[in-house]
């Protein structure tokens, strides 16, 4: 009889053992990569994302300011500050060694006089106030819609950015990243992190015509966050602007209408639609911006259904008056005044902010001063 | 020294019984016979080659050296026991040692010893240098023909120094160009530069300057086929001119008459157009690509300090050497395949591309037959070690006993370098007696090649209407002339593609016909033609995209300027959501870039489901004042088969392409 040749004790153990093993270890691979698949995981829920960027700021004499000059009296730059002067100062808005990211509209490749994008000088203005509050590092950055690097110099931003000393920084596919914003129609979207990689992030837009949602310039700058093909958002325009603008809370906003664009916007091509209205608006608010900078081109608040569901969603206010606002004048003759911006008070805001805006196109000169 | 070397060989005509051969060398490789032996039947033919007169009664010379080259060939191709003995060493030497040896040690001359002229070996290293160099700046070149835009520039776009200069000097396309369009077209006469260079030197350009012989070059010495080394007897075998290098000639001759019949098709094969189309459309693409999804798949990890690792390490690539975006180009997969296969095909003959086909190379080749500097040969000096041989780039002959092919050479300057006995010279006005200037031609086949010439067209042109178009689509750059002349001028370079911002030109395959193969179409799906830009006109060598200006291509209404157009947009409203889906959108309508827009949109209130009404505005284009950029196109939400789309009508380079009755000049080519 044949002997067979049985395994030791010890080598039955050493070679279940190592079976046993084996089925461990892809026990806990199967663990650990588990994907229990199906529709639903895709599904937004949870809390909305925010990005919050208003830090601590400190009180100030006003939250929304708005200068303005007669024809040929105030560069942009001496609009901003007098703008930011009347807010009290950049440095109530950014502390020392801040990374601050400025972002204007660079979103199309016209030059500076089509006010398609933002005023160059206003830009550099900004970088230049930012840097002397004390900030570290100023990127001034968009995602533009038409090819970046044309965008960007041909805007003339580029240049003046760069001169103000700041860090001019171009979209590029590795700086989005597919983030989850849980908006109402916005979720999973590539995100440009340039943007929201920062300490502060200050809202640089122009106020322009757009012939879908009818007014462009603070909530719908928020655009220029998003990568990936945008064009599907049009068909909600008005939520896509409310959720965006939800997920950014600026520092600061401060509105260009220097020149604004009343007519083919958001693009615009041609000098005859624009009209020169030397405004800067600088709010902490930027629905209360909106609010009051639509009636620059002749639109009003209760047409932008965004305004009111910026405003349910607790965003901020359509009601500027609430946010002490302030009015800064430059006229002709030299002459400069800072004062409350009074309304009278049977008159609705968005009445009051018509008829300033209708004075600034009808006549040369300042009324409500 | 030299006095005792073999008597003189007549170099030429019957060649007489050879004398016996000198006794230091007979005596020298004394383990060479049996070896000699065995490579016996190749030893015939050693010194053929085309130009080659028949080497009748020498027998004693040729097999002394197949004994030599044999020596070389063998002493690797050797059985492992008969090396040992001869091989047989105290230690493997370090590694160090063997990085010493083999780049510092001084290496033995064979033969007699007879270094080479000082300024030839200064000339070889000038002459690698200056490829390099060359090489280097049409990289350079060619990754900076795109615009990256910068702080310094203006509102004015345009390359900052000619990009395609390479390009502008090159001879052939000037010639092609000459011949189809009667006109050199502004920057090509730089070519005249090359030509008078050539007049002066020979084919400099092939061996020092010109960067796609340069890659197979670079590639013959990386690749050898293994079993002949870069020494042995194959390569000699390869480096022997062929009578297949007269392809290229013949090559020339059917493109030439194929130009002067109407068509500039011969850019295909043009070296410097297959660099920068399968570079610049297939390799650096493929770079990016690889680049990206690497750090993708690292920074993909969520470790923060590897994401900001490759965060800051895009940074730069992008800042230098990448592009912001991941370009695609159709075709990229064929035009990659054959450069790959041209690059191969240098495993098994050196410089294959270069010495069989260059129609560059041959147009060249033509021109040094009068070039004033050259080889001189002293054919009795001549031991038939081949080592020129070894080490020749055009396959032209150098060594001795046969006459030196001033039409193949590349001007490398390796076989003077190698010589070992002082038989090849360079220098100027040499004497034409052993050299061979023209190349040798069949007769018969040049006249078919000539005839194949006028016949392609005709054929390529009759299957197909060339001014109907051969497809709707076939948006062709903004400045393109009209299709005719197009064809004329087209080379294929791709620079257009190359410097497209949007990625909007491609490669067309069959769009344009056989005939229009690898010429650009603009795909408005994957990019729109950028309104401002005039680039692809800029970098056009040939005139086929003509320079435009902004104010041209935009036109000006003031000063009565008529714009551009390179087709016209079209609603599919069965697929548009404001027209069949009662839904808001005009995504087109805000990307619509001329004032007022071609877009114009019609405000109503359509009935939805369930009796909702719901207020839209639809799109219409006006066309005349549509562009056919195709931006409506490129961001139309209709992911798949876009609501919107151009097709080339009423494109202004031409008459009949044309949908309105012109009583406008926005219409006129």
């Amino acid at each position: 009889m044949a002997e067979r040749n049985r395994p030791t004790r010890r080598e039955l153990l050493t070679r279940s053992g190592s079976a046993l093993a084996v089925l461990g270890a892809s026990a806990l691979v199967a663990r650990r990569f588990y994907d229990q698949g199906g529709w639903q995981s895709r599904a937004s829920n949870g809390r909305r994302e925010v990005r919050d960027f208003r830090g601590q700021v400190g009180p100030g004499p006003s939250d929304f300011a708005v200068a303005h000059a007669e024809p040929e009296t105030g560069s942009p730059t001496q609009l901003v500050q007098r703008a930011m002067a009347a807010l009290g100062g950049m440095q109530r808005f950014i502390s020392r060694g801040d990374r601050v990211v400025i972002k204007p509209n660079i979103g199309w490749d016209r030059t500076a006089i089509q006010a398609a994008n933002t005023n160059p000088e206003l830009v550099a203005a900004v970088v230049t106030m930012v840097k002397e509050a004390g900030a570290s590092d100023v990127i001034v950055t968009d995602a533009s819609c038409n090819d970046p690097a044309r965008c960007f110099q041909r805007s003339g931003i580029w240049t003046r950015a760069h001169r103000a000393g700041a860090r001019v920084v171009l979209p590029a596919d590795h700086r989005f990243r597919t983030m989850r914003l849980r908006g109402e129609i916005l979720d999973e979207w590539p995100v440009y992190r340039t943007l929201v990689e920062a300490d502060k992030v200050i809202n640089l837009p122009v106020a322009k015509h757009h012939n879908l949602a009818k007014y462009t310039a603070a909530m719908k700058n928020w655009y220029g966050v998003l990568g990936g093909r945008r064009n599907r958002l049009h068909q909600s325009i008005d939520v896509s602007v409310a959720d965006l603008a939800t997920f950014m809370r600026p520092t600061l906003t401060i509105v260009d209408a220097v020149r604004v664009l009343l007519r083919n916007g958001p693009q615009g091509g041609n000098v005859d639609d624009t009209r020169r209205m030397d405004t800067v608006i600088a709010t902490t608010d930027q629905v209360a911006a909106d609010a009051f900078g639509c009636t620059l081109i002749g639109q009003r608040p209760e047409n932008l259904p965004y305004l009111r569901m910026a405003q349910e969603r607790g965003i901020g206010t359509a009601d500027w008056r609430t946010l002490r606002p302030r009015e800064h004048a430059m006229y002709r003759d030299g002459r400069e005044a800072t004062h409350d911006l009074a309304i009278p008070a049977h008159m609705a805001p968005a009445d009051a902010a018509f008829m300033l805006a209708q004075s600034l196109l009808d006549a040369p000169q300042v009324v409500l001063a | 020294m030299s006095a005792s070397l073999p008597r003189p060989i007549p170099w030429l005509g019957s060649i007489g019984p050879v004398n016996p051969l000198d006794e230091t060398i007979t005596d020298a490789p004394s383990a060479a016979p049996p070896r000699a032996k065995s490579a016996g039947p190749k030893r015939g033919d050693d010194r053929g080659g085309v130009a080659s007169p028949a080497p009748a009664g020498r027998t004693k010379a040729p097999a002394l050296a197949a004994a030599m080259v044999a020596d070389g060939a063998a002493e690797s191709a050797a059985s492992a026991p008969a090396k040992t003995p001869t091989n047989s060493k105290p230690a493997a030497p370090s590694f160090l040692q063997r990085m010493k040896t083999k780049f510092f040690a001084k290496k033995k001359i064979p033969g007699s010893g007879i270094p080479p002229r000082k300024i030839i070996a200064w000339l070889r290293n000038g002459r690698r240098l200056s490829q390099a160099g060359f090489f280097a700046l049409f990289m350079f070149l060619l990754v900076r023909t795109e615009f990256r835009g910068g702080f310094s520039g203006g509102a004015t776009i345009r390359m900052p120094y000619p990009v395609e200069g390479f390009l502008l000097a090159d001879p052939f396309v000037s010639l092609m160009t000459l011949l189809s369009t009667h006109t050199v077209y502004r920057s090509l006469w730089w070519s005249v530069g090359l030509v008078a260079l050539t007049l002066l030197f020979g084919r400099v350009f092939c061996g020092w300057i010109c960067p796609f012989g340069t890659l197979h070059h670079f590639f013959a010495w990386l690749v050898p086929n293994p079993k002949g080394a870069t020494t042995g007897g194959r390569r000699v075998e390869a480096n022997k001119t062929r009578p297949y290098q007269n392809i290229k000639y013949y090559l020339l001759l059917v493109f030439l008459v194929m130009a002067a019949c109407g068509s500039a098709i011969g850019g295909l094969f043009d070296p410097i157009c297959i660099a920068v189309r399968s570079i610049g459309l297939g390799v650096l693409p493929f770079f990016n690509y690889v680049t990206g999804r690497g750090l993708d798949t690292v920074s993909s990890g969520n470790l923060r300090i590897l994401q900001q690792a490759t965060d800051s390490t895009r940074d730069v690539l992008v800042a230098t050497v990448l592009q912001p975006r991941q370009y695609f180009f159709h075709q990229t997969w064929v035009i990659g395949a054959l450069l790959f296969v041209v690059i191969l095909a240098n495993r098994w003959i050196p410089r294959f591309w270069c010495r069989a086909l260059c129609p560059l190379g041959a147009t060249l080749g033509v021109i040094a037959k009068h070039a004033v500097f050259g080889m001189e040969k002293d054919h009795s000096k001549c031991t038939d070690c081949n080592l020129c041989i070894v080490h020749c780039q055009g396959a032209d002959s150098p060594q001795g006993g046969v006459k030196w092919r001033q039409d193949e050479c590349h001007m490398c300057m390796n076989c003077e370098v190698s010589c070992p006995e002082d038989v090849i010279k360079f220098r100027f006005m040499p004497n034409r007696q052993s050299a061979r200037t023209a190349p040798q031609l069949d007769r018969r086949k040049t006249l078919v090649s000539a005839l194949a010439g006028v016949c392609a067209l005709p054929v390529l042109r009759t299957s197909d209407t060339l001014d109907a178009n051969y497809y709707d689509r076939l948006i062709r750059p903004p400045g393109s002339v009209a299709e005719r002349d197009f064809l004329e001028r087209c080379i294929r370079c791709a620079e257009c593609m190359k410097v497209c911002p949007n990625n909007a030109l491609h490669p067309t395959f069959l769009e344009a016909g056989i005939e229009g193969l690898w010429t650009p179409i603009l795909i408005p799906r994957i990019g729109y033609c950028e309104p401002t830009c005039v680039l692809c006109g800029q970098v056009c060598p040939t005139g086929a995209i003509q320079k435009i200006t902004e104010e041209q291509k935009l036109g000006n209404r003031q000063r009565n300027v008529p714009h551009i157009s390179i087709g016209t947009a079209f609603y599919d409203q069965g697929r548009c959501l404001p027209w069949s889906m009662a839904t808001p959108c005009i995504v087109c309508e805000e990307f619509c870039p001329t004032s007022p827009k071609a877009i114009w949109v019609e405000e109503l209130d359509v009935p939805g489901r369930e009796g909702r009404t719901v207020h839209v505005q639809r799109p219409h284009v006006d066309p005349k004042l549509c562009i056919g950029c195709g931006a409506c196109e490129k961001v139309c939400p209709v992911q798949d088969r876009p609501a919107v789309y151009v097709t080339s009508v009423g494109e202004s380079r031409s008459r009949t392409n044309v949908i309105l009755l012109e009583t406008e000049n926005y219409n006129r080519s």
